[in-house]
């Protein structure tokens, strides 16, 4: 019996301890919002954050999770609605297929509550773990934009970057 | 010497610019003169020193800030003697030591890449050194003893691929710069030329008899290391060699053979070169009764690329006994690759691994670093996986 907390809820399941987390979340929680894309680490669709940081649950055996913290696309809720950076693709329409997007969403969250005034270049880079096929990028970082205003931030342009 | 007006940058031959373009990357300049990608050439990386930091500067045709003003003979100068236009020196942390053995023709053509670069405004920060090696003329006094000035004359017992490649990694490819330990002015110690050394975190191994490489590093495994940064016998390069690599990819394929011509000769003497291990050590049964814990990590974050028999392992990836980090005598490659990965620059090719930094914490990451070795070499423990975990965090939050 493996003890696991995701979303603030702690969990017990009964899985081999090498299982990948991403696995646990969606056959054993019916947590869908992490996708199953590479397995690899390679693609980012199953971006969750682990102690307010992303990481590719793909890759992260549930028995090496210990007391550390799980978050997922379900947990960016605010008073049961979406949270800022799910609003913001709603209203930007940021999805193709779609099947990026969660990662995408998850991703920009570790990025706007540790910086909640990137520059558009370290937006950039810090998504570029995450792969998007449809070609849905300038969307996306319109989302993040807009998201990071919502939450009273912002995104700095390249002409306040220099000082 | 005189300061000049920067040359019109349509004063120079472009096939002369192309060829400083090819030199430029052999040399890997921007390596250490570029610390932001959107201001090339425009200063960069420190290079630690017992008595503070090297920092390298702006070589843009920038007039103030930069080499504008320099001319052709001020350049020159620099890169033979290490004097800056001012007649200040330059510390051997710019290893003029090996720029000095470019020829003129050479220096012409990096000249006129340079002068026909972006100028960009902007100092790197001054370099400051503690005590007596903050006067910089003490450095007359090492170059009086260390500095072997000029292009060294061609050995005619060797072929002219292996002069070549001398040239180059004596000269401007500069590999000792990385493979070679530092003395305490930040020059190399060329009493231990090729013998390995620590680099920002990384250790970048020996490249001559002390090689611990499993597999012999042959002309041709090296050539495709070099030119693709994945040697099917070996290793990725990772690190500070993936830049380099990705230069190398964009240089006259000549030149990249003439490297592993020279290199590989270097290594002659190595164990692998005398012996070659074709079956990998795998002690599967063993180290799972010893570490089960590792083993687990293993099984879930590791085994679904470098499990033999692994979809990636089907395409020719090395087989992790084969893997030079494991067989060093320190464990610093390893931890940075699990930790840091092989990310490639936006746009890059090349082999990639995700960084696992955040995914494991430092026990675990201990726990793999140890199961490996155990696993898939036949070397003792490495005594201080934990002071090489600990460098790696701290390189973190730089």
């Amino acid at each position: 019996m493996i003890t696991l907390t995701v979303n603030g809820k702690a969990h017990q399941v009964e899985v081999d301890p090498d299982t990948p987390l991403l696995y646990v979340l969606r056959n054993e929680l019916a947590l869908n919002g992490a996708k199953f894309g590479c397995g690899l680490g390679q693609c980012g669709a199953c971006t969750v954050l682990l102690d307010d940081k992303p990481v590719f649950s793909c890759l992260v055996p549930v028995a090496a999770l210990g007391a550390r913290k799980v978050r997922t696309l379900e947990g960016l809720q605010a008073n049961g609605k979406p949270g800022p950076l799910p609003s913001a693709f709603e209203a930007e329409q940021a999805a193709q297929c779609g099947y990026c997007i969660a990662g995408m969403i998850v991703r920009a969250q570790a990025l706007l509550e540790k910086n909640p005034r990137p520059t558009e270049e370290e937006v950039r880079s810090h998504l570029a773990p995450n792969l998007c096929r449809c070609g849905t990028h300038m969307r996306i970082l319109r989302a993040v934009r807009r998201a990071a205003e919502a939450m009273g931030g912002g995104v700095r342009d390249v002409a306040e970057q220099t000082p | 010497m005189d300061a000049i007006t920067p040359p019109a940058p349509a004063s120079f031959d472009r096939y002369l610019v192309a060829e400083g373009e090819d030199l430029a990357k052999l040399g890997n300049c921007a390596g250490c003169h570029t610390a932001e990608p959107s201001r090339p050439l425009a200063g960069g990386r420190a290079m630690p020193t017992p008595f503070g930091k090297v920092f390298a500067t702006n070589i843009t045709p920038h007039a103030e800030d930069g080499i504008g003003a320099w001319s052709r003979e001020a350049f020159g100068r620099a890169l033979r003697r290490g004097i800056a236009r001012n007649g200040e020196h330059l510390y051997p942390a710019f290893p003029y030591d090996h720029f000095t053995r470019a020829t003129d023709q050479e220096l012409e053509a990096l000249y006129a890449w340079l002068m026909t670069r972006r100028p960009i405004a902007g100092r790197a920060p001054e370099t400051k050194l503690a005590g007596i090696f903050g006067f910089r003329p003490v450095v007359a006094a090492w170059n009086l003893i260390n500095l072997d000035e000029g292009p060294l004359a061609d050995d005619r017992q060797q072929s002219p691929s292996w002069n070549r490649g001398r040239a180059l990694v004596e000269g401007l490819a500069h590999c000792g710069g990385c493979h070679t330990p530092r003395d305490r002015f930040g020059a190399e110690d060329r009493s231990h030329a090729f013998d390995g050394a620590r680099i920002e975190g990384w250790y970048a191994p020996p490249i001559n008899a002390r090689s611990p490489a499993v597999r012999p590093w042959t002309a041709d495994e090296l050539y495709v290391y070099l030119r693709t940064g994945l040697g099917p016998m070996h290793a990725a390069a990772a690190g500070p060699m993936g830049g380099v690599t990705r230069a190398l990819a964009q240089v006259p394929d000549t030149d990249v053979r003439a490297i592993a011509v020279y290199v590989a000769s270097l290594m002659a003497g190595a164990p692998a070169a005398r012996q070659d291990k074709a079956e990998p050590v795998d002690r599967l049964a063993d180290v799972q009764r010893a570490h089960p814990e590792a083993a687990t990590l293993f099984a879930g974050a590791c085994a679904t690329c470098h499990e033999p028999g692994a979809p990636m392992m089907q395409q020719g990836r090395p087989h992790l006994a084969w893997g030079t980090p494991l067989h060093e005598d320190n464990a610093n490659d390893t931890i940075a690759i699990i930790m840091k990965g092989l990310v490639s620059p936006a746009g890059a090719t090349g082999p990639t691994m995700p960084a696992f930094a955040d995914m494991l914490d430092d026990r675990q990451v201990q726990e793999l670093a140890v199961y490996l070795r155990a696993r898939f070499t036949d070397k003792p423990p490495w005594a201080d996986v934990g002071g090489a975990i600990a460098e790696a965090r701290q390189g973190e939050h730089k």
